[in-house]
């Protein structure tokens, strides 16, 4: 390891706190060192930030529009505001986009009652969806051995993604196409159960944050997540470096 | 939309109504057990599934509708519901999200009439035109057709929650519930 560069330390304030952080750190890191609730679904200690939810999207006075926690590093001065009106209003609206754009239907859900997504609606005190469903056709391909993938679930949070990029390092998932028919795909979009690049660990269905990843064999509200390895690997992996 | 006024000798005209749903909301309605009788003291029950009543009567202080909306059937009733009631409540995860009944859209209504029809009928298969109400190509939830003033999510939706919201209605206030979907 190279020689550490002195660490500065930045002053800011959240919802009017004054606050200090270390010049490299995000302003969801420092937030959360401070106890201040900023909701999340993509992000997970322990995996790199994807930004891909915009759940922590946040204000930072003069910037003209809104910065998503993740992966906004803080700035000497800066003046964030993690709670308003506003803010709450949006991250409500992202969350109806994110039900109205697949088919989650909680009650025969493999994780109804383990969900984040599920209990992030009840968090953020979501009654119901504004805008219309969409009801797509989505596939689920159960053609691996242990597992099975529910596209109708899936909210694109890319865990899977990364998980299997940053900790297994086999990168068997990945996202393709945009908008409406961004999926996740494993291989170049072969079946899972033909991906010659999976190994089979597992780590992606205990990542992903709902019902879209899951073991075979688990009925309704029977997959609850066991993420406990993840902090545990990456610390591991830090320490050997 | 204001509260149920606070009449002590007038009853509160309660309604409820079920559309594309399994009664399970109704269940849970009945879950409250000996609770029952106290909200009786406040309630008239003027239109329900057991109400021996034709036409979905006038002057409705509370409906409770159960199920989502999915056919034309469905469709004429809230709008006609809606009309005759003051606050209206969804009640479950059919009304609120479509839910189950709503999983139909993914292959379309004629893909189950022809299942339940003519797949599985053993004599004279044929879709019935009379008596089953014509499906709507989509299932949607009740707000996606009338206004909607109180979201009760749950599939069902506890019996103490049930409880608890037609409590604060009864006491003027306009309940807004905290609960998890499904």
């Amino acid at each position: 390891m190279s020689p550490r560069a002195p660490i500065r330390v930045k002053t800011l304030t959240i919802d009017g706190r004054e606050v200090g952080a270390r010049e490299d750190q995000t302003i969801l890191e420092v937030a959360r060192e401070n106890n201040i609730f900023i909701p999340t679904l993509c992000n997970l200690a322990g995996l790199s930030n994807a930004g891909a939810c915009r759940l922590c999207i946040v204000e930072v006075k003069g910037v003209n529009k809104l910065l998503p926690a993740c992966v906004t590093r803080v700035a000497e001065g800066m003046e964030v505001t993690v709670n308003s009106e506003r803010l709450a209003k949006f991250r409500r609206g992202i969350l109806e986009l994110v039900f109205a754009e697949r088919n989650h239907v909680c009650s025969v859900c493999v994780t109804n009652g383990h969900c984040d997504l599920q209990s992030m609606a009840l968090r953020l005190g979501m009654t119901h969806v504004h805008f219309p469903y969409q009801y797509p056709r989505m596939p689920v391909d159960a053609s691996h051995e242990r597992f099975v993938m529910d596209h109708n679930r899936c909210i694109l949070c890319a865990r899977c993604v990364r998980v299997c990029d940053e900790i297994e390092g086999a990168h068997t998932w990945d996202i393709m196409s945009r908008g409406v028919d961004c999926r996740v795909i494993t291989d170049l979009a072969q079946p899972w159960g033909k991906s010659e690049s999976c190994t089979g660990c597992g780590k992606c269905v205990q990542v992903c944050p709902t019902g879209a990843l899951s073991e075979k064999g688990k009925s309704v509200a029977e997959m609850s997540k066991r993420r406990q390895f993840l902090p545990y690997l990456t610390l591991m992996r830090e320490g050997r470096r | 939309m204001t509260g149920v006024p606070n009449q002590p000798k007038s009853k509160v005209r309660l309604a409820t109504v079920w559309l594309d749903g399994c009664s399970g909301c109704h269940m849970s309605l009945l879950d409250t057990d000996e609770r029952l009788v106290a909200l009786a003291q406040h309630v008239t029950v003027v239109w329900g599934p057991l109400v021996d009543a034709k036409v979905f009567p006038e002057n409705v202080d509370v409906t409770l509708v159960e199920g989502a909306v999915s056919s034309e059937e469905d469709l004429h009733r809230i709008r006609l519901v809606r009309s005759r009631t003051r606050i209206l409540v969804t009640l479950g995860d059919c009304a609120v999200t479509g839910n189950v009944s709503a999983m139909r859209n993914n292959f379309g209504a004629n893909a189950v009439l022809k299942r339940a029809y003519l797949e599985n009928a053993t004599l004279d298969a044929q879709v019935p035109r009379q008596v089953v109400p014509p499906l709507l190509a989509i299932v949607r939830p009740v707000h996606e057709f009338v206004p909607v003033d109180v979201f009760v999510p749950g599939c069902p939706p506890s019996a103490d929650l049930i409880f608890s919201v037609l409590s604060e209605l009864l006491e003027g206030k306009m309940p807004n519930p905290a609960a998890k979907f499904g």
